[in-house]
């Protein structure tokens, strides 16, 4: 490895721009003539529209525009979509109700849009929004899964009966039956995956601007995925054609899924922005964001593990209703389904599966993928049965789980997934370690003289990363190829210009695909330009999610440069008068193997452009470009341990330790890697002991702001101890598997196994606030 | 509207304002100094955090009006020049940040942190004078070095200077 190649901690070039205030996020944007937008929002969960009037609106000062969905109706720009076609175990497919980027006739959950003002000023376009006259009806609400599956709950489409989207299954239901029929031994458990906010630091934003003279409109908006945005937007919603759309997602500001998806005010800004004439810029507050930004998880789950005299696991069955809120987003149906029923195999060899997914239309906002995206309910699942299992069999957590790893590869599960390469043994082993599994009991004791008690918890998880292989994922309903696309220019005087589909919202691209090119060509990464997030800069690409970046991402960029890497040689042969067999890179030089004849790099490239001695036929200038579709999915897995004191007097829990260890395959730079793995640990004890996404009965959410949905602060952490192991991924060139959902993955059950193994119930539901452990508490010592 | 002077990163700026403009929009919008950021609207996670005659405020809670009168330091204006402030240098140097949107906040806040306690920092007081500030990407863990190594850093440039 050189200083900058794979595997070196390089600080990351885009920081320089981050720590003086150079960052430039979508709200940063300015465009001549830009005007402001406010959006008009339903204030009830379920209501028909009777009546808008924005007479009184337009009226007011520095008003531009009021526009209403009648009107974008009217202008032919179509109802957002699902891009994942699921079909029902009957065969029927999906039941999509229909979802009007501004609502028309119907509202269906608090802070749907229904009219847009444009102003001068944000501020003026606030107080016009307000003065909108909206006449609602209001419907009867349901905000449950379970309750509006049920008889008789208010129905929130015509086109899905019973507010049931799909009734789905998958695997083998009379082996599991037979299993658990025949077993030793069966496990049992109801758990539910809380609601969660994605809240990224940095809230939506979308920017429109028509130019007419051009007849072209670009969009700046917080995306991870601009390409996609362009193509949904120009192909299924008509706001513009493809080649006359551009859009560009500059610096963002945290994604973690919630920004994949195309929601109605990119498409009504660039649209009004016709309609108006002047560029129309929108940001979300945060309550606009809690109320609109796609929501994650929520997910009401029973399962039954069986297993036979030997403790081996032999079936497993679950079934799942998940709550898809008040409209399919474009990635929801996939996630309760082929995301997550096929990792219900865990890290198990378990030879009977059946898992069957029912989801339901809620008078809630749009659920969709957040970090993780049916992985972490997967695990969730998994971890806690395995785990309640072992205490009902008298066994140690550690060695039930050792006894049932997979072990030989490549391993084919009853849920779809072949497991490439793993060795989870290694993992367990690693985290026991870090962890001082053995010295618990001392450290229990010890607790209890101070009046705490200390519990551990464990959890083995497995993903499915850098989502692939195209034609696969088509077969199981996706709407798009899951390739991604690079393209490597070398300039004239030698640096480099990667353009790549990937989007960074803080993954550090800038610097690890960097790495790459310097480990290849020798190039200093200072010289090395990463370029993404502009659709006409970058032809075509699939975005940044389910950590596909460096496994599929970086390896386009490997084609790329392979393909570069064969015309320098040629070049360099020629000029050095020697075999392209011989010519081997070597920090910045081409040479002839066994001679002392070189040629700089920076001489090659400029050869290349100047042209006047290349080899016979060759086109001047060198610049390739690749698509890489993956041969399979990649499975990140690892180990992760947590350590809690709780307070039996008041139910608070503190985590005293937590313990990583990932198996992510190769890794190109550990310290970002790392952060990856912090980051996702603390959304995932998050999740675990204090966020929750919760509506009132009427529909009205209730944690719509920082003072009342509960964000991790630096005061509800500890510092994590990591360690990664590498087997590599035998699917892609650069043995990559992904690390950046591993921690919201791993961490949730980890922590409740942790926290029920202290207060001895294992009746507890996330998320684990103090109120709600202390009454666990109370129940256990009741019995 | 009210007219209003301050002194903003060593430059005296004027301007007249809406009387409900926050201080944050008056630096983001009327100075174009975007590197302070609004992430909520309850004064809850400290992505607006500029320094006031030498403390920490959050931005968004008070009016461009109140602050008139005043010297405020935004994170464009920490450095010195090319040279990185302490703290801008460490968090870089540890990794604290990914997407950035909460580093300028988390910046200010630190450096204000470190002013106040020249004794030296440990973990537990970082974290605690944390508490209005949320960064959703890094889980805090670098952050937090970041913090004890400038603090190291400056205290012991300090102990040099005196
Ligand atoms: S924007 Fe000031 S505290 Fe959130
Ligand atoms: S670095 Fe993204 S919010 Fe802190």
């Amino acid at each position: 490895m050189g200083i900058e190649g794979i595997g070196a901690r390089v600080a990351r070039k885009e920081d320089k721009r981050f720590i003086t205030g150079a960052g430039r996020y979508v709200d940063d944007m300015v465009v001549p003539g830009m005007k402001h937008a406010a959006f008009v929002r339903s204030p009830h969960a379920h209501a028909e529209i009777e009546s808008i009037d924005v007479a009184a609106a337009k009226k007011m000062p520095g008003v531009i525009g009021v526009l209403t969905g009648k009107e974008i109706k009217a202008d032919g720009i179509g109802n957002l979509i699902c891009g994942w076609m699921i079909h029902s175990k009957d065969g029927t497919p999906m039941k999509m109700g229909a979802w009007s980027p501004m609502a028309t006739d119907r509202v269906r959950f608090v802070g749907e849009a229904v009219a847009i003002v444009v102003a001068e000023t944000k501020g003026q376009a606030r107080d016009a929004a307000e003065a909108v006259v909206v006449n609602y009806k209001e419907l009867p609400a349901v905000i449950d899964a379970v309750a509006a599956l049920e008889e008789g709950a208010p129905q929130l489409h015509p086109e899905a009966e019973g507010n049931l989207i799909y009734d789905w299954e998958i695997g083998d239901a009379a082996a599991a039956d037979k299993a658990i029929a025949s077993a030793a031994h069966v496990t049992k458990l109801k758990l539910v995956n809380n609601r969660l906010v994605p809240n990224a630091m940095e809230p939506r934003a979308a920017l429109g601007h028509y130019d007419k003279a051009e007849d072209h409109y670009t969009c700046w908006t917080t995306s991870q995925n601009p390409h996609v945005a362009r193509v949904v937007m120009s192909a299924f919603y008509n706001v513009a054609p493809e080649n006359k759309l551009r859009v560009i997602a500059p610096d963002v500001g945290g994604g973690f899924g919630s920004k994949i998806f195309i929601y109605p005010e990119e498409i009504v800004c660039l649209w009004a922005s016709k309609k108006t004439g002047v560029p129309v810029k929108w940001v979300a507050d945060r309550t606009e964001s809690f109320l609109t930004d796609a929501h994650g998880r929520d997910h009401v789950t029973e399962v039954q593990m069986a297993f036979d005299a030997d403790n081996r696991m032999t079936g497993l069955k679950v079934d799942t209703i998940a709550n898809l809120g008040g409209y399919m987003s474009l990635f929801s149906s996939s996630v309760p389904t082929y995301l997550y029923a096929t990792l219900l195999s865990g890290q198990y060899a378990i030879p009977a599966i059946h898992c069957n997914v029912r989801t339901a239309y809620t008078n809630t906002a749009p659920v969709d993928a957040y970090r993780g995206a049916g992985r972490p309910e997967a695990t969730y699942v998994m971890e806690r049965v395995v785990e309640t299992a072992a205490r009902e069999l008298g066994v140690s957590p550690a060695e039930l789980r050792r006894k049932n790893f997979i072990t030989e590869f490549p391993y084919q599960t009853p849920v779809i997934m072949a497991y490439d390469a793993g060795d989870y043994a290694a993992s367990l082993d690693a985290a026991m370690k870090a962890a001082d599994y053995a010295g618990f009991e001392a450290r229990r004791a010890e607790a209890k003289s101070r009046g705490k008690l200390r519990g551990i918890g464990m959890s083995c998880y497995i993903e499915a990363c850098g989502i692939a292989p195209s034609q696969a994922v088509g077969s199981l309903g996706a709407g798009v190829g899951l390739w991604e696309s690079a393209e490597v220019r070398v300039n004239m005087a030698g640096t480099i210009e990667v353009l790549t589909g990937s989007h960074s919202h803080g993954q550090g691209h800038e610097t690890t695909f960097a790495q790459l090119v310097n480990q290849r060509f020798g190039v200093p990464i200072e010289q090395v330009s990463i370029v993404h997030g502009d659709t006409d800069k970058v032809q075509m690409g699939m975005g940044t999610y389910g950590s596909r970046s460096g496994a599929v991402g970086m390896s386009a960029i490997v084609k790329a440069l392979d393909k570069v890497e064969a015309k320098a040689k040629k070049i360099a042969a020629h000029l050095l008068e020697a075999d392209e067999a011989d010519i081997v890179i070597e920090n910045g030089e081409l040479k002839v193997a066994g001679t002392d004849k070189t040629l700089p790099w920076f001489q090659m490239a400029l050869a290349a452009y100047a042209a006047h001695n290349l080899p016979a036929g060759m086109e001047p200038g060198l610049k390739e470009g690749a698509f890489y579709d993956p041969s399979n999915f990649t499975f990140p897995a690892g180990c992760y341990i947590c350590e809690v004191e709780v307070d039996p007097d008041t139910g608070t829990t503190e985590i005293v330790q937590f313990v990583a260890a990932d198996d992510f395959g190769n890794i190109i730079n550990p310290m970002i890697v790392e952060g990856q793995v912090h980051g996702g640990i603390a959304q995932g004890v998050g999740q675990a002991l204090l966020e929750g996404c919760r509506y009132d009965q009427s529909g009205q959410l209730i944690t719509a702001s920082y003072m009342d949905y509960t964000m991790p602060r630096a005061g509800d952490l500890p510092s994590f101890t990591v360690s990664t192991s590498n087997t590599p991924c035998p699917g892609n060139p650069l043995g990559i598997k992904g690390c950046g959902e591993a921690g919201a993955i791993g961490s949730p059950p980890a922590v409740i196994n942790a926290v029920t193994d202290a207060i001895g119930n294992n009746d507890l539901t996330m998320p684990a606030t103090p109120l709600t452990v202390w009454a666990a508490l109370k129940a256990a010592t009741r019995h | 509207m009210s007219e209003i002077e301050m002194v903003v990163n060593g430059r005296t700026v004027t301007g007249n304002v809406e009387d409900r403009t926050l201080l944050v929009h008056f630096l983001r919008e009327n100075l174009g100094l975007t590197g302070t950021h609004v992430g909520c609207d309850t004064s809850q996670c400290g992505a607006c955090v500029v320094h006031l005659d030498g403390k920490a405020v959050k931005s968004c809670s008070m009016l461009a009006a109140q602050a008139s009168g005043s010297t405020v330091v935004t994170i464009e204006g920490l450095a010195d020049g090319a040279d990185l402030h302490p703290v801008q240098a460490a968090f870089r140097e540890h990794h604290g940040l990914q997407c950035g949107f909460c580093t300028p906040g988390m910046i200010m806040a630190a450096t204000d942190m470190i002013a106040r306690h020249p004794e030296g920092l440990d973990e537990k007081t970082v974290r605690s004078e944390l508490e209005g500030n949320i960064c959703r990407c890094t889980g805090y863990h670098n952050i937090v070095k970041a913090i004890l190594a400038a603090s190291e850093t400056m205290s012991k440039g300090a102990a040099r200077a005196a």
